[in-house]
């Protein structure tokens, strides 16, 4: 593994949106942006949480646009990439990746819940035929055996995307399936594989190093794990493990360290650390970024915001389905008058 | 009394859901299925049903325009603008299921009527048929409403090949649509895909950014505008609100299906194919009828 190429995607102003309830203010994506210019990240990532054309009631809605976050990200970018996400369901086409071109956007991420890669297709073949880097991502591959999520993969690959981004959107993966799944896509893909850990249950930097020992070569990851929920894989901590390792050697360590220190813990003031919610949320394999939701859900109806993270994932639910999140915080409040219910004891049976 | 006879073109699931519904319908009969290959599995359906099939599609049609007076597109959008040509070449009123968007964008309980008029009606979306009645409805009683938002979760079972294909287009117009049918700018258009099983309902949920709203009378008009959906959608239901919320009123639908050709989670599909056969219904009754 020793002189792999590991390629660093930075998804700090991206994933973190949703840590601030995606108020990312553009002085804080610029300064950002400046530090960590020429670092040896490979892409910086920018935008809403959930990506382009995400900004709304059902998710969170930005305080900034798409075009004034993208253009001020490109701008203080002189020699790192920048790159986007995009869901397809929450953005098209015509409203966000044509204009995101327009922008200067330079590596493109597309993502689907992880059994639905085919919606991917119109989104792929329009960014290849505009000769741009391509990646698919499957978001919540707890939710699917790795059988079914080298199909998906096979389908990314079919499209012509140049890579696949594995998310464990709920932080919910344990390190066997994570050798596993890596393993199984590259053995039957010529994928460029990453994986982008979520830290709910402590596991994110660990399985990321699983992943790149499995044969995957991209790391998506966060400063300070700045993210949704209990955050991301740690950037600062993976490249310092791969440079003992002998690998990143590329990556300025220090640069990136001062920027999470002046950005991320000293202007956003974000602190570390995995609450309750957040394993809860792991153990219920229900996405990371719809804990804000669910607090504020707790609070208007009064109940306990664990209860409704055990009941989002007996029902299933995956990302962007937020508005369930009032439908069950709404079943519960009447629920609560009639009995009490411990979901806690009965998700460990 | 005579019953009016329509052509069904695609043999997919939603030609054979619409020729199931037509089949019930005591103004329809379905006296031509077309498609392209009589061993699809819905060219077979609709032979067993003793229905006549023809696998050349709307050529059949073309030389022989005297078979339908209505015709359901359920083909694709490329494919509708060159059956629309010749649908409006013989005079015969073309129902448009795919998202082209070439005619005039109907739901039945909000323009069903004017829709009459037309060549040739677009069924826009299955999320804009679940959720513009209430935001239509909605909007008749508050003036003042900034932005509307609607998210619609479908199960991926429900979600064929062409939903697939056409996310994007199925974003688009059903964001068009909340504008055209609200008057309201600022719009925008959520689809979730979810692979649950058991498969989940259709379910949706409609935002209005709005100030002070009038509830009383909000309440009483989604109350209204639920029962009139029943009729033609028996599995329509309110099951949420409309709450506030933060200057946020919120009202979620969910969609059953009839559980006519398609299962019952399928509400996304039922709805259109109802909306569809029910605007077939309200032209029968007029051009046949006159009522």
């Amino acid at each position: 593994m020793e002189n792999k190429k590991i390629t660093i995607f930075d998804a700090t102003l991206r994933d973190g949106s949703h840590a601030v309830k995606h108020q990312l203010d553009l002085s804080t994506i610029e300064a950002y942006c400046k530090g960590i210019d020429n670092s040896g990240v490979d892409a910086v990532f920018v935008g809403h949480g959930n990506g382009l054309g995400a900004s709304s009631i059902q998710i969170g809605l930005s305080k900034h646009t798409d075009e004034e976050m993208l253009t001020t990200a490109k701008k203080a970018l002189v020699h790192t990439p920048l790159g986007i996400y995009m869901i397809p369901g929450f953005g098209t086409i015509q409203d966000q990746l044509i204009p995101a071109i327009e922008w200067g956007a330079d590596i493109f991420k597309v993502g689907a819940h992880c059994t639905e890669a085919d919606v991917l297709k119109e989104h792929i073949e329009f960014l290849k035929n505009k000769d741009k880097d391509v990646y698919g991502v499957l978001m919540s591959t707890h939710m699917a055996e790795n059988n079914r999520l080298l199909e998906e993969a096979k389908k990314i690959e079919s499209y012509g995307a140049d890579g696949i981004v594995f998310m464990d959107s709920a932080g919910a993966l344990l390190p066997d399936k994570v050798q596993d799944l890596v393993r199984l896509v590259k053995q039957n893909t010529k994928l460029k594989i990453g994986y982008h850990g979520h830290n709910n249950l402590g596991m994110a930097v660990g399985n990321t190093l699983v992943a790149l020992n499995a044969g995957a070569e991209i790391i998506d990851g966060t400063l300070m794990g700045f993210g949704a929920g209990a955050g991301n894989c740690q950037i600062e901590a993976i490249v310092a493990i791969l440079q003992r390792m002998g690998m990143a050697k590329n990556i300025n360590l220090y640069q990136i360290m001062d920027v999470a220190e002046n950005i991320i813990e000293k202007k956003l003031k974000y602190t570390q650390g995995i609450k309750e919610v957040s394993i809860i949320s792991g153990i219920a394999g229900v996405f990371s970024a719809f804990k804000e939701k669910v607090f504020e859900a707790a609070k208007i109806y009064d109940i306990d915001p664990r209860d409704i993270f055990m009941e989002l994932g007996k029902r299933k639910v995956v990302g962007g389905q937020e508005d369930m999140i009032i439908d069950v915080a709404i079943n519960l409040k009447q629920k609560k008058k009639e009995e009490a219910e411990n979901y806690m004891v009965e998700s460990l049976l | 009394m005579e019953k009016v006879k329509v052509g069904i073109i695609g043999s997919g699931n939603i030609g054979c859901d619409l020729l199931v519904k037509v089949t019930q319908s005591p103004y329809l009969q379905c006296s031509l299925f077309m498609g392209r290959n009589l061993d699809s599995k819905g060219m077979q359906f609709a032979q067993k049903m003793g229905i006549t099939v023809t696998d050349k599609s709307i050529q059949a049609l073309d030389e022989n325009p005297s078979l339908c007076d209505i015709v359901f597109d359920a083909t694709t959008a490329s494919a509708h603008a060159k059956h629309f040509e010749i649908l409006k070449k013989h005079g015969i009123y073309s129902i448009d299921l795919t998202p082209s968007l070439i005619g005039k964008m109907c739901v039945p309980v909000i323009n069903g009527k004017e829709c009459l008029k037309e060549p040739d009606v677009n069924m826009i979306t299955c999320g804009g048929q679940a959720t513009l009645p209430i935001v239509n409805a909605v909007c008749n009683i508050e003036k003042e409403i900034d932005y509307i938002e609607i998210a619609a979760s479908i199960s991926s079972n429900s979600a064929g090949p062409g939903t697939r294909a056409n996310i994007d287009e199925f974003t688009q117009t059903t964001k068009l649509a909340l504008k055209n049918f609200s008057n309201v700018a600022n719009t925008k258009a959520i689809i979730i895909l979810n692979p649950a099983e058991p498969p989940i309902m259709m379910h949706n949920t409609i935002y209005f950014s709005i100030k002070n709203p009038d509830m009383t009378a909000i309440e009483q008009t989604v109350k209204e505008t639920e029962e009139k959906m029943r009729h033609y959608i028996k599995g329509y239901r309110v099951i949420k609100g409309p709450v506030l919320q933060n200057n946020i009123l919120i009202v979620m639908v969910q969609v059953k299906g009839a559980g006519d050709y398609l299962p019952q989670y399928s509400g996304n599909l039922d709805i259109i194919t109802s909306s569809a056969v029910k605007l077939a219904e309200m032209y029968a009754m007029e051009k046949k009828y006159g009522k």
